[in-house]
């Protein structure tokens, strides 16, 4: 295999991968500080468990992401060299501005947190653990400029033989972003209620630790109902702009290769990627244009109309995704969102009327929904990166210009394997762990003191 | 001032207290399973650097994110060039990383024994990677008219640069020995006082070996500046290391900063106009301006950085006021 294909999935493997983390972190900072906020508030040592609890699981969570995310700013110039020199005028800023306004206090007010429970007053501890919240998600904004730009260069000029900044209120008033970065956030939300919920749902199954669980599965569903209601909202918003700005990715995520007034929307198709055609399909007349013009008619431009016009303003050459991967990627996403919604709103509905508890296929239901987000964050990212190749930048540089000319495919070998063997590992460690604090709940920190474990390693100095 | 300048500094800065936080960090991590007898000392060492060094790791990501932003180039050539190096340092700074959270939160000695060897690790690798690659950027590495990195992982390790990497760990363990009398309680103080005085005549060896080789392979001492800050960090190495010696640990401890402090400036200023020297031909070496983004992101990026640059460093100082206390047996609630 080549260099390029090896970069690009040592990329996808580690995004991805940092991804299962970060939404969590996103979402579960916020819940964490609210419960916190709880406890400062009613002076209740039950709200000071139940966030001694989650923190608990938000740190080998946050760990995790911030550990895997050392990686992504390294393999920019590691893997994607010609990328960095030709982006790195406007790529480079908000990089830079995400480690100053936002990794700064997320890290340092973390520490702050999870040592300062005895030296800082009630107020103060409660502040630190907002800032972390509002950092993380602050960063989550920088990090969707860099991205917004990549789907949708504005602010910029090319010239000096690169794409260099003009307007950099352009770059992060960036309307891609602004729907993007509402997406994710919520997203994150989604993730961390989802969690909150069935971890809880496992609690009340097994009749333990009742009144901690009976409060956290409201914050969790609360916190589930309202961010699955506008993820699918800022989702649909986004869908619009994207037929717009970035008509190919619209066409491939409904696998629509004629153009077509109005146009129908796809339930199944089996896609015919050789010969440009559906071999199968079913859908709903009208149905695309509706959703994408608020009105059952008006054009969604096809994919081989799209190729066409690709191919007189850039040259010979394929211009079109994946399209198996943007259709299904999407319907799973959209899927998986109308699913965590339902079981919300059923499940609110069980607690209104008191009936949650005794109902125990709904809270297995909620228990095993637990994977339902990641896949929903994961098919998500997949479909918006896969959905602008062989772009790296739409329209500016493709994927296969980017990558680094003088690492040789059996360096990126090594550093696949090494980083798939340690994500590995890792991943087993954390939810060896996770598995280990859900399964002793939430218990009194055990006295230090008690475990004294004799070292049998060497010793130089005595 | 010209922004390229203002910004070579700014990155020179962001190095310099990187080197000076994460250097105690490291050295500190790399003492942790010698100078811990048993769980509750070696959980007594890790809270000494537990509430910050994560805010002091960022130095080096903001660090590597100015340069991104600032100079482009070298952030693509250096990355792309030590590949290897730096493939192995991300891996150390991972396990690094997880190992501060996870080996408190199980009871299994192995386990935890496992993660302390995992710190030790990952601050060791990093705190000799370091040493090589500033000693390579100084030294020159075979870059070609197109700005690429034209040799193999093995033309980064010479005789210099390998005495570069020692230097910079032995200097770390012997700033974390002396940061670790400053900030621990109970029989630890002494094995710290006693590492830090074994390892400051190796470190001490090393340093000037260093600052000997610098002055046979490099142009450094070129440089006024560079000149009188790298004899100046000779000066208060030794300084700290004769107040190690009569027992002033305070004391020794910042000068063992300063001497980080003035080593790093010494070699940006040896540096300067370049930031990575091409062996090839003098002229194919990056420089603030070959290298550099448009005036007009610097300046965005200086506006930002003047305002934010102070902020940081009043709460990550405020940090380290609320934490000023030692790390008792007592008082290990995480």
């Amino acid at each position: 295999m080549d260099a390029l294909l090896l970069a690009r999935w040592q990329f996808a493997m580690t995004t991805v991968y940092h991804f299962l983390f970060v939404p969590l972190t996103l979402g579960l900072s916020v819940l964490v500080a609210v419960m916190e906020t709880l406890y400062v508030q009613t002076g209740n040592e039950m709200y000071k468990k139940m966030t001694m609890f989650w923190g608990k699981l938000f740190l080998v969570n946050f760990s995790m992401g911030v550990v895997t995310g050392i990686v992504q700013e390294f393999h920019f110039g590691m893997n994607w060299a010609e990328y960095s020199r030709f982006m790195g005028d406007i790529f480079g800023a908000p990089l830079a501005l995400e480690a100053l306004t936002a990794f700064f206090i997320e890290s340092t007010f973390l520490g702050l947190w999870i040592f300062g429970w005895e030296r800082l007053s009630k107020r103060v501890h409660l502040a630190c653990i907002w800032l972390v919240a509002f950092a993380s998600n602050l960063s989550a904004f920088w990090i969707l400029v860099a991205n917004s730009f990549m789907q949708s260069p504005v602010g910029y000029a090319l010239q000096n033989g690169r794409a260099e900044m003009t307007d950099f209120l352009a770059v992060i008033t960036n309307p891609y972003v602004w729907g993007q970065f509402p997406h994710t956030v919520l997203g994150g939300l989604v993730t961390a209620g989802v969690f909150v919920t069935a971890i809880s749902a496992y609690y009340l199954l097994k009749q333990r630790h009742l009144p901690i669980f009976r409060m956290s599965i409201k914050v969790g569903l609360a916190c589930m109902l309202v961010s699955t209601l506008l993820v699918m909202g800022t989702g649909h918003l986004q869908a619009q702009y994207l037929a717009k700005k970035q008509p190919m990715k619209m066409a491939a995520m409904e696998a629509l290769w004629e153009s077509a007034d109005p146009a129908p929307f796809a339930i199944a198709v089996v896609v015919d990627e050789a010969n440009k055609k559906n071999s199968f399909e079913i859908g709903i007349p009208k149905v695309l244009s509706l959703l994408a013009y608020d009105k059952p008619e008006g054009e969604i431009k096809g994919i081989n109309e799209l190729q066409a016009a690709a191919e007189m303003k850039y040259g010979p050459g394929n211009y079109t995704p994946s399209i198996t991967q943007s259709f299904w990627t999407f319907r799973i996403m959209v899927l998986s969102g109308l699913w965590m919604m339902l079981l919300a709103v059923i499940s609110i509905f069980l607690l209104y009327k008191e009936r949650l508890e005794e109902n125990g296929t709904v809270l297995k239901l909620l228990l095993w929904s637990l994977p339902v987000p990641y896949i929903a964050n994961s098919t998500g990212w997949i479909l918006t990166e896969g959905g602008r190749q062989p772009w790296i930048v739409v329209g500016l540089q493709k994927v296969s210009q980017a990558v680094s000319t003088n690492v040789t495919s059996t360096e990126v070998w090594i550093s696949l394997i090494g980083f798939t063997v340690i994500y590995g590992v890792l991943a087993i460690a954390a939810i060896y762990l996770v598995r280990k604090f859900i399964l002793e709940g939430p218990v009194e920190h055990k006295p230090v003191l008690g475990v004294l474990t004799k070292n049998k390693e060497a010793t130089l100095w005595n | 001032m010209e922004l390229n300048v203002l910004w070579f500094i700014l990155v020179g800065v962001l190095f310099t207290g990187f080197f000076f936080l994460e250097g105690f960090d490291y050295g500190v991590g790399m003492l942790l399973p010698f100078l811990g007898k048993d769980d509750v000392e070696r959980r007594m060492i890790i809270n000494t650097i537990g509430p910050v060094w994560d805010g002091n790791e960022v130095w080096m990501i903001t660090a590597g994110g100015a340069m991104f932003a600032a100079f482009p180039h070298v952030y693509a050539t250096m990355f792309s060039g030590f590949y290897m190096a730096l493939f192995v340092m991300l891996m150390a700074l991972i396990v690094r990383g997880v190992a501060f959270e996870f080996r408190s939160k199980d009871e299994n000695p192995q386990w935890r024994s496992t993660w302390d060897w995992m710190i030790f690790i990952g601050s060791a690798l990093p705190a000799l990677l370091w040493g090589v690659a500033v000693t390579n950027l100084i030294q020159g590495v075979p870059i070609n008219a197109k700005m690429q990195y034209a040799g193999t992982f093995f033309d980064l390790l010479s005789p210099y640069t390998l005495v570069g990497g020692v230097a910079f760990l032995l200097v770390f363990l012997f700033h974390g020995a002396l940061f670790l009398t400053l900030k621990i309680e109970g029989p630890i103080i002494e094995r710290a006082r006693k590492a830090a005085v074994t390892i400051g005549i190796l470190a001490a060896v090393a340093f000037l070996s260093l600052v000997g080789l610098t002055y046979t392979n490099t142009d450094l001492f070129k440089s006024g500046l560079a000149s009188i800050t790298l004899w100046g960090a000779v000066v208060v190495f030794v300084l700290g290391y004769a107040l190690a010696w009569i027992k002033k640990y305070g004391w020794a401890f910042a000068m063992s900063g300063l001497a980080i402090v003035f080593t790093t400036i010494a070699f940006f200023s040896g540096l300067f106009p370049r930031i990575m020297v091409s062996s090839l031909n003098p002229s194919w070496s990056l420089t603030i301006h070959n290298a550099s983004s448009s005036a007009y992101t610097l300046k965005i990026m200086t506006f930002a950085a003047l305002i934010l640059v102070p902020i940081v460093l009043a709460y990550q100082g405020w940090t380290y006021w609320v934490f000023r206390k030692r790390v008792t047996a007592k008082d290990l609630e995480y």
